[in-house]
């Protein structure tokens, strides 16, 4: 009940806020909805939380061995949560922003939402798909009206490149489909497909382009900087946040229990992309003058780190992974939050033409620090056990003989992650204020609130990260079970 | 039988209609209410209740299979009728004999659709072209137009002949018409017999404008009448499509493993050409031509796969692509500027037609939720289940993700460009039709077993 509500509320909910033609009345509509969402979600961990709740099946495209299969396990748990805890936050995080057409704009928000909420629930290959394109159509629409001045183009390329990507998964649920025994596309007879090693890589390749893509991972990433930096700062968030953890959700699901000898094989291959992508988009990222973009470069550097972590095999790694996924939304959502304010206040997102903001507006100069401080990991911020428990993978892990290169050159990015956000606080809120910054104002309550909410999550995962180590134990024991070798190799 | 018999009635009373009628308005009146009624008759024959009991044994046959795609076609030419039986009126003054020539074609097609023997698939492939290029020709005044009909008329008549030759052949091998009997030579199929085969998929594949026989396609189709482009892109390249895999499921299924090379080979020219030529058009009149030769290449995989799925799937393309189509047509049809500038700013001023042509479109990308997608989904799991053919899978994929590229131009303009907004006339009546036909792909998109279970209920 649980998951199908989950999906429904922010479907239908979008779907209503089509027909709410006054901006004011949407803009209350929409938040009620994500409000609502949330609740439900909580509900989900705490009351409702046995599996009699937690998931749903019932018939649809029965011919093809298709069902509707939604369920909640502990990874889903918490990127639901994130998806859930997102939307409340920016939509107020931009309540101060103006859009024409403001009910499409919240409309096809929460239908992205729904879509989303789906790619993380279903648990069959086909539902999956078809959520997995669901939630890029809002994404398509959003950026190309609402965005920046290249935003046609732009959105265009990321719509191509994630299309391709995602078709080419079709073809390998097909192919995996065909070598299931029962001819279902339901999870389990995914992981139990058996497949030569010869179709394992093939079938790698084909789902790895759609996740690659998503995340994205180097060099598949050329989408990403100009996609963020041209959409609506709204819809930026939900995509950094929330929608890129689909690709590397996608890795954990459906990638490595299904082809696990292929994951194990060029687990080293993905590792070294990913390790390269991180050094190169932090490299970048120093050298940014534009917030978007460097913001954009260093979630690049994140989910590379998480990639490498995923491919690393092992429990902390795993764990490590989802912990993270749902801590760097957070704090991926805080920093668009403040990237967010001062463009506003002041129609520039130049660092060179930024400065001295701290004498002004204390209170976002705070708030931005604790978020900043996070995105670098500091002990006691919440993405510190993530980062910890990945790195701790990272260097144990079996498979590779390169183990220690791996974790050495990605603990330089975290280094390098430090330059650049340090960096761009000082420049932005220290030092002189200029004739642009002289008249600043703070935060307004709404993004108080917003980035209050973003804060308060910082510091509760970041003292307790044992509750988010809790939840995502067993399904990462169950994940690593089915992508382990050992069983497999049995039925062959 | 019921339709087949009804539908060439209709045409006899349409042509009077134009004598005795001189009210448009009636004149359409009545060639909706025959189409209706056509559409009725042909469901009570699924049903079972069957007018006219003719025996046709060993020239047709009326299975679910051909009367679910009748129905289709006719529920696609009813829709096309609502929608743009109107627009008729501005091609010309001959209005009641248009329909005529539509209710001939589709007598043409009930024929090819249930043929069991050669000689019928050449009668209904004939019945369907001769009016068309009437129809092509329509519009007396306008050079295009001539040029099209004149050059679909040559070489029409010219597959006609290669189609008659391998017919000739075919006889000459087996001494039958029948296909089922043709079916039976597969042990040591002779030349004549192979090259008569060959001769038959080179002109069918004429007919179905696939690569490399399409060049006639889009020349016709942007010199015809729009009005009639969006009949002829549509119901009748089904109807033939349907012919195509019926002939060569039953006539040649046996010899599938030496013509599938032939229909591969096919299927890449097809979606090649069809695609990226797509891309360069400035017309959207111009690139729905291209894009109906990309989706006969989707098409022909059912052809090259040649199973159940390939089978259904077809069925299913059929009525996802006419449908699309279709609508997209009916609004271009009163738009006065047919290239991509044309649609700037459209979602302003029409903001329920921008958003069901929208849901056309993306039924036509093969987007989820949209029958498009599961038609095309349907094509790739038969080609996959051959084993084997995962390049040509592939490569129809990624000419699926090319063919992205123009159709999201036209949702590009509509929304995203500023621009004046074409003001187009459009009827209450007319946008809730569209409205159905949306919520129809809708619907078929996300239960596609509700065409399904007509074929084995």
């Amino acid at each position: 009940m649980v998951p199908v509500l989950l999906i429904l509320i922010p479907l239908l909910g979008g779907l209503a806020s089509f027909f709410i033609k006054n901006e004011k009345a949407v803009r209350s509509w929409v938040l009620f909805a994500s409000l609502v969402t949330l609740s439900i979600s909580i509900f989900g961990l705490t009351i409702f939380n046995s599996s009699g709740y937690l998931q749903h099946q019932c018939q649809w495209l029965q011919s093809l061995g298709a069902s509707f299969s939604v369920k909640l396990d502990g990874m889903g748990q918490l990127l639901c949560l994130l998806n859930a805890i997102a939307y409340p936050v920016v939509i107020l995080a931009t309540w101060k922003s103006s859009y024409t057409r403001s009910h499409n704009f919240f409309g096809l928000m929460l239908l992205a939402q729904a879509g989303m909420m789906g790619v993380f629930l279903s648990m069959d290959a086909l539902l999956f798909y078809f959520f997995w394109e669901l939630a890029l159509i809002p994404m398509y629409f959003l950026c190309s009206q609402w965005g920046g001045e290249r935003r046609i183009a732009v959105t265009f390329k990321f719509f191509i490149y994630t299309f391709i990507g995602s078709l080419l998964m079709l073809i390998g649920i097909l192919f995996v489909y065909s070598r299931t025994e029962a001819h279902t596309f339901s999870i389990a007879s995914f992981y139990d497909a058996v497949l030569s090693d010869k179709e394992q890589f093939l079938v790698f390749w084909l789902f790895f382009a759609a996740f690659a893509i998503k995340m994205p991972i180097f060099p598949f990433h050329t989408w990403q900087p100009d996609t963020y930096e041209q959409a609506p700062t709204a819809t930026t968030m939900i995509l950094s946040g929330v929608m890129v953890k689909m690709g590397v959700f996608g890795l954990i699901r459906w990638l490595l229990p299904v082809v696990p000898m292929a994951s194990f094989q060029l687990g080293n291959y993905v590792t070294t992309f990913a390790i390269i992508g991180m050094i190169y988009a932090s490299l970048i990222a120093i050298q940014q003058n534009d917030l978007k973009r460097l913001v954009a470069y260093s979630s690049i550097a994140h989910i590379g780190l998480m990639c490498a972590a995923v491919f690393s095999e092992n429990s902390s790694g795993m764990q490590g992974t989802m912990i993270q996924m749902f801590n760097h939304g957070i704090n991926i959502i805080g920093l668009w939050i403040v990237v967010e304010i001062i463009e506003r206040q002041f129609g520039t997102r130049k660092i060179s033409d930024l400065g001295g903001l701290a004498q002004k507006a204390p209170v976002m100069a705070i708030l931005l620090v604790i978020v900043a401080l996070a995105n670098i990991a500091l002990p006691l911020t919440n993405a510190f056990a993530g980062e910890f428990l990945m790195f701790n993978g990272l260097f144990n892990s079996l498979g590779s003989k390169y183990s220690l290169w791996f974790t050495v050159s990605a603990g330089i990015s975290i280094i390098l992650a430090a330059v650049y956000t340090l960096n761009m606080i000082r420049k932005v809120f220290y030092g002189n204020t200029n004739t642009l910054t002289e008249a600043v104002t703070d935060v307004a309550i709404t993004e108080k609130i917003a980035l209050g909410i973003i804060v308060l999550l910082i510091f509760i995962f970041g003292v307790y990260p044992q509750a988010l180590i809790d939840l995502t134990e067993k399904i990462s024991v169950y994940i690593l079970g089915e992508a382990s070798l050992l069983p497999k190799v049995r039925t062959h | 039988m019921n339709a087949l018999i009804l539908s060439a009635l209709l045409g006899v009373i349409m042509m009077f209609s134009g004598i005795l009628l001189k009210d448009k308005k009636s004149i359409r009146g009545i060639a909706i209410a025959g189409m209706l009624l056509l559409l009725v008759m042909n469901v009570l024959e699924i049903c079972g209740t069957v007018f006219f009991k003719v025996n046709t044994e060993g020239l047709m046959v009326f299975d679910r299979y051909a009367l679910l795609f009748n129905t289709i076609a006719y529920l696609s030419t009813l829709i096309y009728l609502l929608l743009s039986a109107k627009d008729m009126e501005k091609v010309g003054v001959n209005y009641a004999e248009y329909f005529t020539l539509i209710f001939f074609i589709l007598c043409g097609i009930t024929l090819t659709s249930s043929f069991k023997s050669l000689l019928i698939l050449f009668l209904g492939i004939e019945i369907i072209s001769i009016p068309l290029y009437i129809l092509t020709g329509s519009d007396k005044r306008n050079l295009k137009s001539n040029e099209a009909s004149l050059k679909y008329f040559l070489l029409g008549a010219f597959s006609t002949g290669l189609m008659l030759m391998g017919i000739a052949l075919i006889y000459g091998a087996t001494g039958t018409f029948n296909t089922n009997f043709i079916n039976l030579y597969y042990e040591s199929p002779s030349a004549l017999l192979i090259a008569g085969m060959l001769l038959l998929l080179f002109s069918m594949s004429f007919k179905v404008s696939a690569a490399p026989f399409h060049f006639w396609t889009p020349d016709v189709y942007d010199g015809a009448p729009t009005v009639f482009t969006s009949f002829m892109a549509t119901i009748v390249k089904a109807a033939v499509f349907i012919a195509f895999i019926r002939l060569f499921d039953e006539a040649f299924g046996s010899l599938h493993a030496r013509w599938q090379l032939f229909a591969g080979i096919i299927t890449v020219a097809t979606l090649f050409i069809g695609n990226i030529t797509a891309v360069f058009q400035q017309s959207v009149k111009r690139m729905l031509a291209y894009s109906s030769i990309a989706q006969a290449g989707f098409m022909m995989l059912s052809l090259y796969s040649l199973n159940t799925d390939a089978k259904e799937g077809l069925l299913l393309y059929t009525a996802a692509y006419s449908f699309a189509t279709i609508g997209i047509f009916a609004v271009l049809i009163k738009m006065n500027d047919y290239t991509f500038d044309g649609f700037n700013g459209f979602a302003k001023k029409q903001p329920l037609l921008a958003a069901t042509t929208t849901i056309f479109l993306l039924s036509l990308a093969g987007i989820p939720l949209t029958a498009g997608f599961l038609s095309k989904f349907f094509m790739l799991k038969a080609a996959l289940a051959g084993g084997g053919n995962l390049w040509l899978v592939i490569f129809a994929v990624l000419m699926a993700a090319v063919s992205v590229y123009y159709y999201f131009r036209v949702i590009q303009a509509m929304y995203f460009k500023d621009g004046e907004g074409a003001f187009i006339q459009a009827s209450p009546f007319f946008k809730a039709t569209l409205v159905v036909l949306a919520a129809l792909i809708i619907l078929l998109g996300i239960y596609p077993e509700l065409l399904f279970y007509w074929i084995y209920f």
